[in-house]
């Protein structure tokens, strides 16, 4: 088992080294570019050359790719191009906001989306047709019209949240989970339409299953035949979708943060790769890989808790 | 049959949902089912006019999408030629949002066609030929499936420099992933179908078969995703026009709903025009691939609620009378709706009764409704099944017409089940014990560690020589012979009255089929109870059974004593039956051994 974890463990970092090589590579060939956007656009080519070689970007491209790397492992990443702040604490101190607004909707999603499963998988008629049409309509409607709806209607027309702004959860708790309430909802309502839709697929094939007449035939209430049984053997594939969708939802954050203003992650991105600012995009890929590689882990250790098939032995 | 409507519920009649008729008409054109169908015929034709509109563009419109004058500022729909007004540039709105149309038109083919590209090819190469290069395949896939899509398209902003073109060919590079991994699945099912074997035998060229027999095949899922692809890339080229990406001379929704999201309060409309259009341009791509996804792979699967069989309230129930058995079944009749919408009656009028701690067994062929008579006495049929008239009566109550939750009183404690297939009637998620447990702990008043222990005094009686293993094992760690002990342990678990075994032993080896009945025959004389089994094995009714019943196509055509029946059938199919087991030269093998020593044999 620890075996088990410490080798995914490994075969992400390796994942990790890859993904931030092909990034850098891609980024090599814009470096000229990068080093200009740095002086501004009054720059001649001599001063250009001038500033690579002061920022390290004359090197062989390897080279500086290696140099990042071992400094990154020594948990240094260097400073920003235009700000000179330490790139790790830039990270660490956005990632909050974005970690925040996207579990709270991971976890308003698995809620939402088990829920309205279940309840159209074995309910059928109205329910299931009021559970498809939500579902449908999540589908329908682009992520960015569904936020700019709800900035609308919860902020613009009934003042029930602020529409822009982050409050720090360490200076006003209320003021925090009213501040991230838009963009997680606006996150949820794309990730809740396909679990929706999963959760009700697998439900309706669980009960279909002969072990579910046979516990009928015991005696069980049809309560525990449908959450202890059937929702425990289709929560797999559903867990699944949830970690594609949590992969989704932090590029979706993306957007969600600039269209509501939020100091997170995604933003600080954005406005890094803008001007080129080499570190930071270095640091966010590496970050945002390692993430991605827990949360899969995670995920499986789960299903494997899930489904004693798939565990470990 | 052929003519079946489309919103038709396929006929399911034993648990096999598949009418040949309506595959048949499916399979004939789907095209035309395509045209037939309202939701594909309206979103396609949206989506036509709306991409007809945009390639001509340089007709309706005398203004260029960036063709701004002072002027027109926000200027109101109709004025200076402009057909929706000017934004806040003074731009014609309605000359951007057919060019927007045009970006979205190209942003959907280079993503989609790049996705398709990648992960088709990949896909047949990675499905069709050996491990080794699908294990590299697979691995470089799950790798780029890692990463968020969207922050490596604006991390490698400095490479784009936001030209929506380069970004939509990664964006496709993305996604192709998917793509991959639903045709991949698609040949390796196809790949071990007879007739590409053949054609590899008859020694066509793996190219041949791959473009002629392999590709139509996907075709179909392919022409689905593409439908929800193009719906995806539209959305992200939208998404990062609106957070600025790009140009700011490429007409965009995104762009085009930035402008006027910070015009809102002043001119909303500015805002409303590109959303709408988005909206529906995303929404027909959606509604569009749904419809293909009906068509092509057949209705989505409906929901059915655990309930217990409604009897139609307009066939009055027959109330019994007179008889005093156990088990009293009485002109008992259920039938399923087929596509057509009719009722097929599968059980017509089935006249049955048993003694307390009598053995009868109820005998036919597949499909004579053997088994839906069984599980209409335990009141767990399908969903779709209609009880049309008749009663069963338990002990003197009537069972038809109770609720699930009455039923649930029932079930367990005065009937009980044991099925043909042992294996997929267990739990595959929790251990043997704690289905053990929960059983019994639902039929008699017990603490947790009382009913665990009862649990392993069953599993020893039913002759698994090591409970404790099996109390902590999973239903795949054990063998299908164990299975069928843990299923009987837990049916005699409360003692139950009546016990109902639906071919307890056809998906066993013949080794453990003469075990498994003989603890089947011994538990009813040490419970004293009334067992009715199921089967379509003469040998296991001379064997077992102290009367018989025989059902042919949905009736019983002969009653009676199992000595009397076996020397005097009266019925001319009963005859057929016996003599077919005569011929047959039965492969049973009857050896009494001892349940306790023969564990060691199927453990494994």
């Amino acid at each position: 088992m620890i075996l088990y974890v410490l080798r995914r463990l490994i075969a992400g970092l390796v994942l990790a080294v890859l993904v931030t090589m092909i990034t850098f590579l891609l980024l090599s060939t814009s470096f000229d570019d990068i080093a200009g956007s740095t002086l501004g656009s009054s720059a001649t080519p001599a001063r250009i050359e001038e500033q690579k070689a002061q920022l390290g970007l004359d090197r062989p491209v390897l080279v500086q790719y290696l140099d990042w790397l071992f400094h990154a492992v020594r948990g240094d990443f260097g400073l920003s191009y235009f700000t000179s702040e330490p790139v790790r604490s830039a990270i660490a101190a956005r990632l909050g906001v974005t970690l925040s607004v996207v579990l709270a909707a991971l976890l308003l999603t698995a809620v939402v989306g088990v829920t309205l499963g279940v309840l159209a998988a074995t309910r059928g008629g109205v329910v299931d047709r009021i559970a498809q049409g939500a579902s449908l309509f999540g589908h329908l409607v682009p992520n960015l019209l569904i936020a700019i709806g709800l900035v609308w209607l919860l902020a613009l027309r009934l003042h029930w949240f602020p529409a822009t702004g982050y409050t720090p959860l360490g200076e006003d708790p209320t003021r925090w989970a009213a501040s991230i309430a838009i963009p997680v909802l606006a996150l949820t309502a794309a990730g809740a339409a396909s679990l929706t839709s999963q959760v009700r697929g697998a439900m309706i094939d669980e009960l279909r299953k002969d072990y579910v007449r046979t516990l009928r035939t015991r005696g069980i209430r049809p309560r525990s035949i449908l959450l202890r049984h059937a929702l425990r053997n289709a929560a797999g594939p559903a867990l699944t979708v949830l970690s594609l969708e949590f992969v989704q939802m932090f590029g979706g954050a993306l957007v969600i943060e600039q269209v509501f203003a939020l100091p997170g992650f995604g933003s600080y991105a954005f406005n890094a790769s803008l001007q080129g600012d080499v570190p930071i995009i270095m640091g966010i890929t590496l970050f945002a890989v390692l993430l991605v590689v827990c949360v899969n882990l995670l995920v499986d250790l789960a299903n494997g808790w899930l489904n004693p098939k798939a565990r470990i032995r | 049959m052929s003519t079946a409507p489309s919103n038709a519920t396929p006929a399911r009649d034993q648990g096999d949902r598949h009418d040949p008729a309506e595959a048949a008409a499916s399979r004939r054109s789907p095209l035309r089912r395509l045209l037939r169908d309202p939701q594909a015929v309206i979103s396609a034709g949206i989506l036509l006019v709306i991409v007809a509109l945009g390639l001509l563009t340089p007709l309706i419109t005398d203004h260029g999408p960036n063709q701004a004058s002072l002027d027109a500022i926000n200027a109101d729909a109709g004025s200076h030629g402009y057909l929706l007004g000017g934004d806040k540039s003074g731009r014609d709105i309605f000359a951007r949002l057919l060019s927007s149309v045009n970006t979205s038109v190209v942003a959907a083919l280079i993503g989609t066609g790049i996705a398709l590209a990648i992960g088709v090819a990949f896909g047949l190469i990675g499905g069709y030929y050996d491990r080794r290069l699908r294990a590299v395949t697979e691995w470089v896939f799950s790798l780029v499936m890692t990463f968020p899509g969207l922050l490596l398209l604006i991390v490698l902003l400095p490479v784009t420099n936001g030209d929506y073109r380069v970004t939509m060919m990664i964006f496709g590079v993305l996604l192709s992933p998917g793509v991959y991994r639903l045709v991949r699945n698609l040949v390796l099912s196809v790949r071990s179908e007879l007739y590409v074997d053949a054609a590899r035998v008859s020694g066509l060229p793996d190219r041949r078969i791959l473009s002629r027999h392999i590709l139509y095949t996907v075709r179909g899922p392919v022409v689905i995703a593409t439908a929800f692809l193009a719906g995806a890339s539209i959305g992200v080229q939208s998404g990062l026009a609106f957070l600025g990406v790009g140009p700011s001379t490429v007409p965009s929704f995104g762009a085009m709903i930035a402008d006027g999201f910070t015009n809102f309060y002043e001119e909303p409309l500015q805002f409303l025009w590109p959303s709408l259009t988005l909206g529906v341009i995303t929404a027909s791509l959606v509604l569009l691939g749904n419809s293909l996804r009906d068509v092509l792979e057949g209705g989505r699967p409906e929901p059915s609620r655990i309930t217990a069989p409604a009897p139609r309230p307009t066939t009055g129930l027959t109330t019994g009378a007179g008889s005093s058995g156990l088990l009293t079944v009485e002109d008992l009749a259920l039938a399923y709706p087929t596509s057509s919408g009719e009722l097929k009656e599968v059980v017509s009028g089935v006249t049955l009764s048993l003694e307390a701690g009598e053995t009868l067994g109820l005998v036919g062929e597949s499909g004579s409704g053997k088994t839906q008579t069984a599980f209409a006495i335990l009141g767990v049929l399908p969903a779709e099944a209609v009880v049309t008239r008749g009663s069963v009566r338990l002990d003197g109550r009537e069972l038809l017409g109770l609720s699930e939750r009455e039923l649930c009183g029932v079930r367990g404690r005065a009937v009980t089940y044991v099925p043909q297939e042992p294996m997929s009637n267990l739990d595959p998620s929790s251990t043997v014990g704690s289905q053990l447990v929960e059983g019994i702990r639902t039929t008699t008043p017990m603490s947790r560690r009382e009913a665990g222990e009862r649990a392993l005094a069953l599993l020893s009686r039913v002759g698994i020589s090591d409970p404790r293993r099996v109390f902590a094992s999973y239903p795949h760690q054990i063998s299908g012979g164990m299975a069928q002990r843990v299923l009987i342990a837990g049916a005699v678990a409360s003692r139950p009255l009546l016990l109902i075994a639906d071919e307890p032993t056809t998906a066993l080896d013949v080794t453990v089929q003469a075990e498994i009945l003989d603890l089947l025959r011994d538990l009813r004389k040490e419970l004293n109870m009334a067992l009715l089994l199921v089967t379509h094995d003469f040998g296991v009714v001379a064997d077992s059974c102290d009367r018989v019943a025989v059902m042919q196509q949905g009736e019983i055509v002969e009653t009676g004593d199992v000595l009397d029946l076996f020397s005097a059938p009266r019925h001319p199919y009963t005859r057929t039956l016996l003599d077919s087991l005569l011929d047959e030269n039965s492969a049973r093998t009857d050896q009494p051994g001892v349940a306790d020593e023969s564990w060691q044999k199927e453990a494994r």
